[in-house]
């Protein structure tokens, strides 16, 4: 039975189309066949983030509207086997999305793969409320900042109210909180909320925790998700959170100032 | 050997009162007649009380009882009965009753402008049945009303969210929304919460913004009720 995963946050720029490819990336590096689906239509990102813009043929509202089918749509990724991404309509907007087509697309990927995450658009509007419908599970990326934090919060209240399992009153979609930017120096300063103020807040497990990092920026620039890049920071932070995502215990990284060592006091770094 | 049982105490019994305006023995009987006729089981030997007003005067008390005994019905005494009524009623045997405070006499004699008054006390009074119980966290965005009911949210109210209720707020989480207490006018209802960080908390209308409610119970558990018109915060 394939689990349908949304990643939303109802703001925007908390690094949700990010944290998509980076997480889809680790599914299907754990050896999980992964479809990430871009939601976000008439603002197509995820392509850039994974690299395959100059690969889209068709997109999902094709396939909605029957011009084309999922095996011409979808695009498999060059890097890592088991993933696959269904990219968005830069040419429609969100209105282009019926629950009936949704349901049709979302049933039929089911058929083949395990995992279809949906990059939510950010707002609370048709289109993030198309992403989380039919969701299974739902990992809610927050910055350590209020105005993040009370968006994901409402998002919650969506998620608990507005989903198909919230209105058909079957168990409640698995909320995961994901905080991303996060900054150990300017925590002790006080400048940005703890993990365990955001926790305090918004009451949902956490997920993982991933460092603001160059390398997070590097990948989105050169396309490759920053799971890819596993020899930093962010994208050790990303793969200890899908293998929590999995069901493994693990330990959280990165949280506290890293200690300069007399070398890199010395010759800086 | 234990002494035989014997003791007073008060109680507080249901009786059905009589509201009329014609007690004169003919009167009554075709009302309660008619009454009866309605529902004929339904007050089979129920206890009742008449409600007198001053002007009516010279009533048969005697006869009155009589009259409830034919028709199977247990008159026990009157109430809101004037000195002279009183020494009549008592002659014939009933007991004479008096309403608790807050109830106000209501007879034909009643002006307009009293049973306004007697309906908006009697709206206001009206306590709440129900409880409406929410399990889990109330999230920004949302807005949940107990009509005619107490409120018992067992998570946080989150920022930008709205918990409304005719009557009491209990809040076992942290509020940090808007909770409005009394919604339909009660100023007797409360709020109650583990950890005040609220932005606007309201009783029967009158409210606090969150920069009122900075002091000693910010960030504790609170209990916020209203005394001489104006909201207080005290300890939970």
């Amino acid at each position: 039975m394939a689990k349908i995963i949304v990643v939303t946050s109802g703001k925007g720029g908390v690094g949700k189309t990010t944290s998509s490819a980076a997480i889809g990336t680790g599914l299907a590096l754990s050896g999980h066949k992964t479809v990430i689906v871009d939601f976000d239509i008439g603002l197509r990102n995820l392509d850039l983030i994974m690299g395959c813009e100059r690969r889209v043929v068709y997109d999902f509202v094709n396939v909605i509207n029957g011009e084309a089918n999922l095996k011409q749509t979808l695009i498999k990724d060059k890097r890592v086997d088991n993933l696959f991404i269904l990219p968005a309509s830069q040419t429609r907007d969100k209105d282009a999305l019926t629950k009936e087509g949704v349901e049709k697309v979302l049933h039929e990927l089911a058929k083949d793969f395990e995992f279809i995450l949906c990059d939510s658009p950010a707002g609370i509007e048709a289109g993030a409320m198309m992403a989380l419908y039919f969701a299974d599970e739902a990992v809610v990326v927050t910055n350590p900042e209020v105005s993040s934090v009370r968006d994901s919060d409402r998002i919650l209240g969506m998620l608990s109210s507005k989903s198909r399992r919230a209105e058909r009153g079957e168990d409640a979609i698995k909320e995961h909180l994901l905080l991303t930017r996060y900054n150990p120096e300017r925590v002790a300063k006080g400048e940005m909320l703890s993990v365990e103020d955001v926790q305090e807040i918004l009451a949902i497990p956490l997920i993982g925790v991933i460092p603001e990092s160059q390398a997070v920026l590097n990948a989105s620039n050169s396309g490759q998700p920053v799971t890819l890049d596993q020899d930093s920071d962010a994208g050790q932070a990303y793969l200890d959170t899908v293998s929590r995502l999995l069901g493994n215990t693990v330990d959280f990284r990165f949280l506290t100032v890293e200690k300069k060592g007399l070398l890199k006091r010395i010759f800086g770094g | 050997m234990s002494e035989p049982f014997f003791e007073l105490k008060g109680s507080l019994f249901p009786l059905t009162v009589i509201h009329s305006s014609d007690l004169t023995l003919a009167g009554l009987q075709t009302a309660l007649e008619k009454k009866l006729g309605q529902a004929p089981g339904f007050f089979h030997q129920a206890a009742m009380v008449i409600q007198l007003a001053p002007e009516q005067q010279n009533i048969d008390f005697a006869s009155i009882k009589q009259l409830f005994t034919a028709l199977k019905l247990v008159l026990v005494g009157v109430t809101n009965a004037s000195p002279e009524q009183k020494q009549q009623a008592q002659a014939a045997g009933l007991a004479v009753l008096r309403l608790g405070q807050d109830a106000k006499p209501t007879s034909s004699a009643s002006t307009a402008a009293e049973k306004q008054n007697d309906n908006a006390a009697a709206s206001v009074q009206q306590v709440p049945m129900h409880t409406k119980v929410v399990e889990q966290n109330i999230r920004s965005g949302q807005q949940i009303y107990a009509k005619g009911a107490d409120l018992i949210v067992r998570g946080a109210v989150g920022a930008g969210a709205e918990v409304i209720a005719d009557g009491h707020i209990h809040i076992y989480g942290t509020l940090r929304g808007k909770a409005i207490a009394g919604a339909a006018g009660d100023t007797g209802k409360r709020i109650f919460c583990h950890n005040l960080q609220a932005e606007l908390v309201s009783i029967a209308g009158h409210y606090w913004l969150s920069d009122s409610l900075q002091g000693d119970f910010w960030n504790k558990a609170a209990c916020i009720r209203m005394q001489d018109d104006s909201i207080v915060i005290g300890e939970l």
